[in-house]
């Protein structure tokens, strides 16, 4: 980091040219793995999705890291708790709704 | 949308006791964006629960092309990375090349989404629109609905170039709005992830 | 051009609503015609409308809430009386179509526009003078959240003379909301209102969220932070995850409406229990985000007029984060019948179950703080004890409601109905009419007339049980919930016991606009006046400041110590701080809200009546106004020292005053 420390950002790290370009490839290794993946067909489906969701969460850690400079310094302390808050509202919306309306179509017959 | 959240002068920034506290607009962004991943999510939800009610409409292995996906895909990547450099640029105060920059990341994000209103239209053409299933329905709402965070994240973009060559320059206010659209550009790559992974990969398996 | 609008549209052929209009427009004529023969519209427009200070919207909010109440009140006792008459050969006098429009403004009013607005406005007033900050952390969106609450407001009002309103309950649930059975204006009024005001309320959570987070005063830890301020933390947190949700529920009712997409319809693989599943998960934490800051009310209240500490400060703090974290995995307790397995319902019903654990934690604190305190029965408190009577019964049924076998008889019952009515009433609105009791004087610096106050409770709590204790027993009775008409005869007296109960109700309200007549007439006598800033020997920093505050709240940031530290200082006879002064820095009004709203406004009528044109019109106009706005780099102000020294001057006559009159 050699700009001095501002308020502006979102906190003590701004990133530079070498940080965006190792997320950069990390992200695109990371895309190609996900398309390979089901473009050839090497898996069974369960494992795709399996490897689907992984990459993906790796990949999302990448571009946090990496584009949004989320880090676990005190200043971003906040940040990084609100995310963690939201991911897990997240989870407990598409998980919560998913065991339901599968529950409920698997009684009601409704699909 | 919050980003007109422009105001904070009351931050204690003339605090007595040294304690520093950064400016709370940035913070309260990353709050809206955090709102925005639980509509998302929320989005989400309803496209898993109607992922296979095809209605004997096609399926999306019928619909998508991944090729389109890809390209889409690697032009929405590059546009994190020009958008980067931007504000590298932005922190280095070197006006010319954020302007540049932001200029190459805007002429990406109109590529993208003229690959998807070209996509969509095609769709329709065929008559497999919004209307055709509910698994059609939650695609485009899905897809649409991130396209449409991107048409706004462009607005912006314009209006923040706009006003950097006007009085605003780089100042500290012009910088937060910066970071804030930045915030908003990657946020909107991260849940482009989840889109290509579980719409269209997974759609197509 | 008009899209579906035409002169048809408005309802001349239905006497009570053309008796209404008469009655709001002779009203609103009123009101206009004062303001412009006192000459006061550029006062309203500079003080009021523009205004960006924290304290003048909270006034608005609540004067918009206690609006609302009246005619949430309105259809109520409507539906009361109807079901009065309604029995054996006699109709009643409302027709289904009317009935049914009825029974679903009242929810929608009283919730949305009501309760929420109610709390938003004790947030505003109290948060940032309790954290000793000088407004929240962004000022004009906090004006722009005011005016998108007060247009979901205006909107749904509307819907009484122009059009109709939803007539399928106050959530709308799919089929009968989407475009095949419900082809009219009114689930669109519906939509459209609901949608804006949610804007308004998600922004007021991120505001108040950061606010809480950052602007605290130097020394306030977490866990020295007054509980009505943690309690309005956790409804913000509440707000920013269950708010997206119910925008993307009715965004998606809407594509279906507007653009034939298949989400919830039956045909074309559409999901109709997708929508109560969605719907809830916004509507549970809803119910939280309402009775959780009431708590807060209930904690500063029993603290202050028991003269003693909270009881169990750490306890009360994480009982409230324990109810906001459980409140969000327990939707499934408004749908057991959907159809869900057994193991679904178990899962909901236990988390359901467990909600009652912290909240019998805060039961048992408030009654501690009580014990062996020198108890002052002011108004605030009688609405309390009130309080903790009538929640507690309403706590226990809804366990009863929680269990999944239970609730297979009991849904869609009286019982419902009465069971939350009994939580609403007696928890979220009882708490803020002791809140506004509490905190009328630090907004205008005089206090509520007590004898009305206390006559304004007895109403409501004995007009409360004569009311719904009737329900209960219909409920068990096997009474449905929305019915027009009915031929039980065991049914019949309990409805008239219920209907005198609303009459009593209805007493209640009157004696509480007479509180406020009096109050306000009274205002400059010496035993009304708040000179000191601190009636009721208050514990927490609001107290510290003037009644009303200046507008920058605080002369000097106050430094923290501990839990109560104004209380502690106040006990030790410590003077304040000797800090020099310095010029504060203050945003400047703006009109930018009002625009904003007005453009929301036509977006919003437009797009009901599918006047597409106009609907472009409003768009652009808030893309402008937001534009505009961002470009104005005249937005703050500086307030020099000499008008800071001049108000703390004439503050401290004013408490000398207040001495010698002792």
């Amino acid at each position: 980091m050699t700009q001095a420390p501002t308020t502006t950002m979102t906190g003590d790290s701004h990133g530079s040219y070498p940080s965006y370009l190792i997320g950069f490839v990390l992200a695109v290794i990371l895309t190609v793995a996900s398309f390979a993946a089901v473009m050839t067909h090497a898996l069974s489906p369960g494992m795709t999705m399996a490897a689907l969701t992984v990459l993906a969460v790796v990949q999302i850690v990448v571009h946090l890291v990496f584009f949004l400079h989320m880090n676990t310094s005190t200043e971003q302390s906040w940040n990084l708790m609100c995310f963690i808050f939201a991911a897990a509202s997240v989870i407990v919306i598409i998980g919560g709704t998913i065991f339901i309306m599968h529950d409920t179509a698997i009684n009601m017959m409704s699909r | 949308m919050a980003h007109e959240a422009t105001m904070s002068p009351l931050a204690h920034a003339d605090d007595h006791h040294g304690e520093h506290h950064e400016s709370p607009n940035v913070f309260g962004f990353w709050l809206y964006l955090m709102t925005d991943c639980v509509l998302f999510g929320s989005i989400f939800a309803a496209f898993a629960v109607l992922r296979n009610q095809f209605a004997g409409g096609p399926s999306g292995k019928e619909l998508f092309d991944l090729t389109n996906v890809g390209i889409e895909t690697a032009i929405l990547l590059f546009s994190s990375i020009t958008y980067g450099f931007a504000s590298l640029n932005a922190l280095a105060k070197n006006k010319k090349m954020v302007l540049l920059w932001l200029a190459v990341t805007f002429v990406l994000g109109v590529s993208f989404v003229g690959l998807e209103l070209n996509e969509f239209s095609s769709m329709i053409a065929e008559g497999n629109g919004p209307d055709r299933s509910a698994f059609l329905s939650a695609f485009f709402t899905l897809v649409g609905t991130h396209g449409l965070h991107v048409t706004c994240g462009l607005i912006w973009m314009v209006v923040l170039m706009v006003q950097m060559m006007g009085p605003q320059d780089l100042s500290e206010r012009m910088m937060n709005k910066l970071a804030c659209l930045s915030l908003f550009w990657h946020f909107l790559d991260i849940v482009w992830i989840c889109v290509f992974s579980f719409v269209y990969l997974a759609g197509v398996m | 051009m008009l899209g579906k609008l035409s002169l048809s549209a408005i309802p001349l052929d239905v006497p009570i609503l053309v008796g209404t209009f008469i009655g709001v427009a002779v009203i609103g004529l009123a009101v206009l015609g004062a303001v412009t023969y006192y000459g006061k519209w550029g006062y309203l427009w500079r003080d009021w409308l523009t205004t960006v200070d924290h304290k003048r919207l909270a006034v608005m909010y609540i004067i918009l809430a206690i609006v609302m109440l009246f005619r949430g009140f309105a259809d109520a006792i409507m539906m009361r009386t109807q079901l009065a008459l309604a029995y054996k050969g006699n109709p009643g006098y409302l027709p289904p179509h009317h009935y049914d429009q009825i029974f679903s403004a009242h929810g929608t009013i009283m919730i949305f526009f009501m309760a929420m607005a109610f709390m938003t406005g004790l947030m505003n007033l109290v948060v940032p003078l309790q954290i000793g900050a000088r407004d929240v952390a962004f000022p004009f969106l906090n004006s722009l959240s005011f005016y998108m609450t007060l247009v979901g407001a205006l909107l749904i009002n509307i819907s009484l003379f122009i059009g109709e309103f939803a007539q399928c309950g106050w959530l709308v649930y799919p089929p009968l909301s989407e475009m095949q059975f419900s082809p009219g204006v009114g689930v669109d009024y519906y939509i459209w209102a609901v949608q804006i005001s949610g804007v308004g309320t998600l922004l007021t959570g991120v505001n108040f969220f950061t606010t809480i987070v950052k602007m605290r005063a130097p020394g306030m830890g977490w866990m020295q932070m007054p509980v009505f301020t943690w309690t309005a933390f956790c409804t913000t947190v509440l707000i920013m995850v269950s708010f997206p949700v119910l925008t993307v529920t009715l965004a998606l009712l809407s594509l279906d409406r507007y653009l034939g997409m298949h989400f919830f319809t039956n045909d074309a693989g559409g999901n109709v229990m997708l929508y109560l599943s969605m719907i809830w998960t916004w509507g549970h934490p809803e119910v939280y985000i309402l009775v959780i800051p009431a708590f807060g009310v209930f904690s500063e209240v029993t603290a202050t007029f028991s003269q003693k500490p909270l009881f169990g400060y750490k306890t009360m703090v994480y009982a409230t984060c324990s109810i906001m974290v459980l409140s969000f995995v327990v939707w499934v307790h408004h749908f057991f019948t959907m159809g869900a397995g057994a193991n679904v319902n178990t899962f909901f019903g236990i988390m359901t179950m467990i909600i009652a654990v912290p909240t019998g934690v805060k039961i048992f604190n408030w009654l501690f703080t009580m014990y062996k305190g020198r108890v002052e029965f002011t108004a605030p408190m009688h609405w309390t004890l009130g309080f903790m009577i009538t929640f507690s019964i309403g706590g226990m049924t809804g366990v009863m409601l929680a269990m999944p076998a239970a609730d297979w008889i009991l849904h869609n019952s009286l019982f419902l109905i009465a069971h939350f009515h009994n939580v609403i009433i007696g928890g979220v609105y009882f708490g803020y009419i002791a809140g506004m009791g509490f905190w009328f004087p630090k907004a205008f610096g005089f206090k509520l007339n007590e004898a009305w106050g206390k006559r304004a409770f007895w109403c409501w709590f004995v007009g409360f049980y004569l009311a719904f204790i009737p329900l209960y027993v219909l409920g068990l009775e096997g009474m449905t919930r929305r019915m027009n008409h009915y031929d039980n005869p065991d049914w019949y007296p309990w409805m008239l016991v219920a209907e005198v109960g609303a009459i009593v109700i209805a007493l209640g309200i009157v004696c509480q606009l007479t509180q406020l007549y009096v109050s306000i007439r009274d205002r400059n006598l010496p035993e009304n006046l708040d000179l000191t800033g601190d009636p009721w020997n208050g514990r927490t920093l609001e107290w510290s400041i003037s009644s009303p505050p200046p507008a920058y709240n605080f002369a000097v940031i106050p430094d923290i110590h501990g839990l109560d530290t104004f209380h502690t200082e106040k006990q030790l006879g410590l003077k304040a701080h000797g800090k020099p002064l310095a010029p504060i820095h203050m945003p400047k009004n703006t009109s930018a809200g009002v625009f904003i709203g007005l453009f929301s406004f036509i977006l919003g009528f437009a797009s009901i009546w599918y006047i597409w044109w106009l609907a472009a019109i409003g768009l652009i106009g808030i893309v402008a106004t937001m534009i505009l706005r961002s470009a104005n780099r005249d937005v703050d102000y500086y307030v020099p020292v000499s008008e800071i020294e001049h108000n703390e001057e004439v503050y401290s006559r004013r408490i000398a005053a207040a001495q010698a009159a002792e």
